[in-house]
């Protein structure tokens, strides 16, 4: 197992071993650089944003942390083990699935149509737990309860079900391997006001009552704030500024999320016009 | 001041000064849904100002974008429409061919998604100055200019060169931007804006709605802004309509709305939203999810499900939208309610 040298601005780790560690991560695209030496840690039971905006390569290292992506270079250690090189046997791929799981921005995409909310989470425990049915039945009866479904939301297809309770569904699917990290990739983005608060407060919920580290990807400040303690800025692919989110968001260091800051609309709110010669305003054809 | 229900007693005959540039009255939409007309909008009320921005705030389904779509006369094949629209004294409604093209250029309406909303094998120029050039007999050469002088106006200084581009060659809110100027290009006096920084940047965002502000006040432009983010509307609309299952529950100054709301739904909406500023144990969700008109309640408070406040006075009937102060608001128990909403969603 390769050394991975921690860098000394860390978050800390309050509650013993780190649940994720990413140390020294780099995607490149092409000539393009997505990723450039992005380092983390969270803890058990810790929480931790990732806030960004369009292009600040927040989605890719989401991708590369469920091996979606191969980082350039880099490491990602989750639960003591190295997962920033694919695996060829089944049985480290399905390891891997119990250790990080995600939760996708569109409730829509990230279901499949002809499964009813019982057969997808049922499929998941029999390939992470291999159990009986009986005691399948069981969990998956504990899990609609926990995501806030009913027994008639649980047998119907997605189509049959709300932006929400889609939501929920994804939610329950991803608890059902009983990961140690969940990777919530703007998972409340697409939802109405009132349907984000009922998710936000289950996911509270959840966190409060298992040990599992969430890994909250978002371009918004009040969720963040509202779920995580602490925060990392990313600006075109590199940190910008970490720390407890409470710190990060009241009092901003770096001009980037002092501007991210001040972009979001509040009462006396007056938007000021900026000049338009940002090279990176062009969109960068992949 | 004219709020709507009292300028529309009174009919505008003519734009005279300080008569309302748009007028909606009453307004009811049923779409073909399942083979049956249903109820999309209903009793939708409300009246601009020349020069005012107007907010439509409410979640999916509430009627927002049916309620635009009813005033460029872009609802879908099979609508029923009752009630009236009157723009500038005209009837809406009664517009035909070239009356509905000429309406068309004095309303400009400005969407979501430009992506959605531009021809991707069609240049940047081709498209801004269409309107110009069809409906206006602007020669293209002249377009063109106007085009480059708007695209100035918004904040993108190498004109020429932008209208020789397609629309994968900008990014989102350089887009936004393309499609605010061919908007403001017929020099329209009602701007309609669709949620147009939803799918942006927040700080793109931030520019947007600065350059829509600082425009719409340099060409006395009315605007209706419709968003589902209510923290938005109140920042820049002088009034705002809050919309829930295809009516309107609330018309209030848009300062407000947040701290003073007058209807149920609009404070446990602003109580729904997590805090910038502080983390808070728990949110305050409301229960269930917000219902289309047609399939809220007819005959009581179309709220009253989800409503922590609701009563038998409220199943009674379907509330009146009545003036409180200087509000509006569709709620029975308005008056013993006024003040305590905050308080209450807070305890």
């Amino acid at each position: 197992m390769p050394e991975t040298t921690a860098p000394a601005d860390r978050v800390p780790e309050a509650n013993g071993p780190a649940a994720l560690e990413v140390a020294g991560l780099r995607k490149e695209f092409g000539p393009l650089v997505a990723v450039d030496d992005v380092s983390f840690g969270i803890p058990e039971a810790g929480s931790l944003a990732i806030v960004g905006e369009s292009g600040s390569g927040k989605t890719t290292i989401a991708r590369m942390i469920v091996g979606l992506e191969r980082p350039t270079r880099g490491t990602i250690m989750a639960c003591g083990h190295d997962r920033s090189r694919p695996t060829r046997s089944a049985r480290d791929r399905r390891r891997r699935g119990r250790e990080v799981q995600i939760v996708f921005q569109d409730p829509y995409t990230s279901l499949d149509p002809r499964q009813s909310a019982e057969a997808t989470i049922d499929e998941v425990l029999r390939l992470h737990h291999g159990w009986p049915a009986d005691r399948r039945r069981a969990r998956i009866a504990e899990l609609i309860d926990l995501v806030g479904l009913d027994a008639r939301q649980a047998r119907a297809l997605p189509r049959a079900l709300s932006g929400g309770q889609r939501q929920r569904v994804a939610i329950a699917r991803a608890l059902a391997a009983e990961p140690r990290v969940l990777i919530l990739d703007e998972s409340v983005a697409a939802l109405d006001v009132s349907i984000q608060a009922q998710v936000l407060n289950l996911l509270a919920d959840i966190r409060d009552e298992t040990r599992v580290s969430f890994v909250l990807i978002s371009h918004d400040l009040a969720v963040v704030r509202q779920l995580t303690d602490e925060a990392i800025v990313l600006h075109r692919g590199t940190v910008v500024e970490r720390g407890p989110t409470a710190r990060v968001l009241d009092d901003p260091q770096d001009p980037y999320t002092q501007r991210l800051r001040a972009s979001v609309p509040r009462p006396g709110w007056k938007p000021r016009r900026r000049a338009l010669t940002d090279a990176g305003e062009e969109r960068q054809a992949p | 001041m004219s709020e709507p229900k009292a300028a529309a007693a009174v009919t505008p005959a003519a734009a005279a000064p300080g008569a309302a540039l748009l007028d909606v009255d009453d307004l009811n939409v049923r779409l073909p849904i399942d083979g049956i007309h249903r109820p999309v909008l209903r009793e939708v009320s409300f009246s601009l100002r020349p020069g005012e921005a107007f907010g439509l705030v409410g979640e999916s389904g509430s009627g927002k974008s049916m309620t635009a779509r009813a005033i460029d006369r872009l609802l879908p094949a099979g609508a029923q429409v009752t009630g009236s629209i009157r723009f500038d004294g005209q009837d809406v409604g009664a517009l035909t061919g070239a009356g509905l093209r000429q309406y068309r250029g004095r309303v400009a309406m400005i969407f979501q998604d430009p992506r959605a909303h531009t021809n991707p094998v069609r240049r940047i120029g081709d498209f801004m100055t269409e309107a110009l050039r069809t409906n206006m007999s602007v020669p293209g050469a002249e377009a063109r200019a106007r085009a480059v002088d708007m695209l100035g106006q918004v904040g993108i200084e190498d004109g020429e060169r932008r209208l020789r581009q397609y629309p994968h060659q900008l990014s989102g809110g350089m887009l936004q931007r393309v499609m605010i100027a061919t908007a403001l290009l017929t020099q329209p006096r009602l701007l309609l804006a669709d949620e147009p920084t939803t799918a942006l940047d927040v700080t793109t965002q931030a520019e947007v709605m600065a350059i829509l502000d600082d425009l719409r006040r340099e060409f006395g432009l009315t605007m209706l802004f419709i968003t589902h983010d209510l923290e938005l509307a109140a920042a820049i609309c002088d009034r705002t309509a809050v919309m829930y299952a295809g009516q309107i529950v609330e018309i209030r100054r848009s300062s407000l709305l947040h701290d003073d709301p007058l209807h149920p739904y609009t404070a446990a909406l602003a109580g729904a939203r997590p805090d910038i500023a502080q983390t808070a144990h728990r949110l305050r969700a409301i229960p269930g999810r917000p219902l289309s008109a047609f399939e809220a309640p007819q005959e009581e408070c179309a709220f009253a499900p989800r409503c922590p406040h609701a009563r038998d006075v409220c199943l009674a009937a379907v509330p009146d939208l009545l003036e409180v102060g200087d509000g509006l608001s569709r709620c029975a128990r308005t008056h013993e309610l006024r003040g305590k909403l905050q308080a209450v969603a807070d305890a």
